[in-house]
């Protein structure tokens, strides 16, 4: 059940020269604490200009046991930072959502987000018969809505109902996350926001509401405080036995 | 018989003019060039490369930031089809589409190119119209995918 192994990707193309290069670039953001010590942990901060690596692996831990009841802040710091109107049909997206869990013996109930697991070993990716269903060197799972062709085998494949398909003409959108009619999309991890050091919309929203349910950072790293809480607290991966190493994980369920 | 003939010639003549006249007025109301009007307040003197080279290959730059961006997560703003909204939203409704005065819309209505960026991306830009939006100076490269290391 437990899995506090990091990820590790083989599929992924590295450079050597980037390596290098992300290295030089990681040592000058780094802060310089004293001579010949340099503290890293600012140094996530990636050029605009360089590619994603499988270096990081970027990953969120949803702590159930302070997850509140009732509480749905992080669904509606997803819709909208990423301009999702619902409310309106059956169909309407959901990129995260809010699941109540009851022992119908104990009567002990839990509640926690689901969302897009972000998988080493996607199913979605797996399926595609276009290669719209990705996953990006560190890990975020996504669709490229320039491929997708919406023919919505990604959204059978996958276990964890991640997925959705636009079926109306939307307006609105944020500048920052396109999104149309005739695609699939899911939870994008706030791509956007991560890119530019940020943490994702939910992790911000819970933080901010006091809970601290969900922790957003990068797995490889063993000083980021997620890759520390895998690795000394009891973890689980939704649907382990599926052995898809999901990047998004739980703990207290 | 001469007279025959000078008048034959005067009718072709007058009809050759005729049908010349009326050529050139047709050429004059015939699908009039977009009127496009961009606010340099907003945008700056120039384009992020040179306007004639933007005009034929603005769709090769894009294609390849859009792939950039999307696998690689390389978010350079120079050739980012935000940037290009950034500074070519109307300055009337803050928005490239609409009608044929405004920038993309313009363009394609004129060449007949259909234009479906907009079904996904917001053809308004993020922030307020009156703030200014800062603009990288062209590059005199102007090879694809030339701002990239």
């Amino acid at each position: 059940m437990n899995d506090n192994q990091p990820s590790h990707h083989s599929s992924n193309e590295v450079d050597e020269h980037r390596r290098h290069f992300i290295g030089a670039s990681a040592a000058l953001a780094g802060l310089t604490v004293a001579p010949g010590v340099v503290v890293y942990g600012l140094a996530h901060a990636k050029p605009d200009s360089e590619p994603v690596t499988n270096k990081v692996r970027w990953g969120l831990l949803v702590d159930a046991t302070q997850c509140a009841e009732g509480c749905t802040d992080c669904v509606t710091a997803c819709h909208t930072e990423n301009a999702i109107q619902t409310g309106a049909l059956e169909t309407d997206p959901h990129w995260i959502r809010k699941v109540e869990l009851k022992d119908m013996r104990t009567g002990r109930s839990q509640s926690l987000p689901v969302m897009c697991q972000h998988c080493e070993d996607a199913p979605c990716v797996d399926v595609c018969p276009t290669g719209a269903s990705f996953k990006r060197a560190d890990g975020i799972v996504l669709v490229d809505r320039h491929t997708c062709i919406g023919c919505r085998y990604c959204v059978m494949a996958c276990p964890y109902k991640a997925r959705s398909f636009i079926h109306e003409t939307l307006t609105d959108q944020n500048p920052d996350v396109p999104r149309g009619k005739g695609c699939v999309e899911s939870c994008t991890m706030c791509v956007h926001r991560v890119d530019r050091d940020q943490q994702p919309a939910c992790v911000e929203a819970c933080s901010q509401a006091g809970h601290n349910a969900i922790i957003f950072g990068d797995l490889n790293n063993p000083n980021s405080d997620i890759a520390k809480r895998v690795a000394g607290h009891p973890t689980s991966q939704l649907r382990a036995d599926l052995a898809l190493n999901p990047g998004v994980r739980y703990e207290g369920l | 018989m001469g007279k025959w003939v000078a008048g034959i010639l005067a009718v072709l003549l007058l009809s050759v003019g005729a049908y010349a006249a009326s050529n050139a007025a047709e050429k004059a109301s015939r699908t009039a060039k977009p009127e496009i009007v961009i606010d340099r307040s907003k945008s700056g003197d120039k384009c992020v490369e040179e306007t004639s080279f933007m005009r034929k290959n603005h769709m090769k730059l894009l294609m390849h930031q859009r792939d950039d961006t999307m696998h690689k997560g390389i978010r350079t703003e120079k050739h980012s089809l935000k940037n290009c909204v950034n500074c070519h939203a109307s300055s009337k409704d803050n928005s490239v589409l609409g009608s044929d005065e405004h920038f993309c819309q313009g363009c394609h209505t004129y060449a007949s190119v259909k234009l479906d960026c907009w079904e996904c991306h917001a053809s308004k830009p993020k922030q307020s119209a009156s703030a200014p939006v800062a603009h990288p100076v062209p590059a005199p490269a102007t090879q694809v995918g030339a701002d990239r290391k």
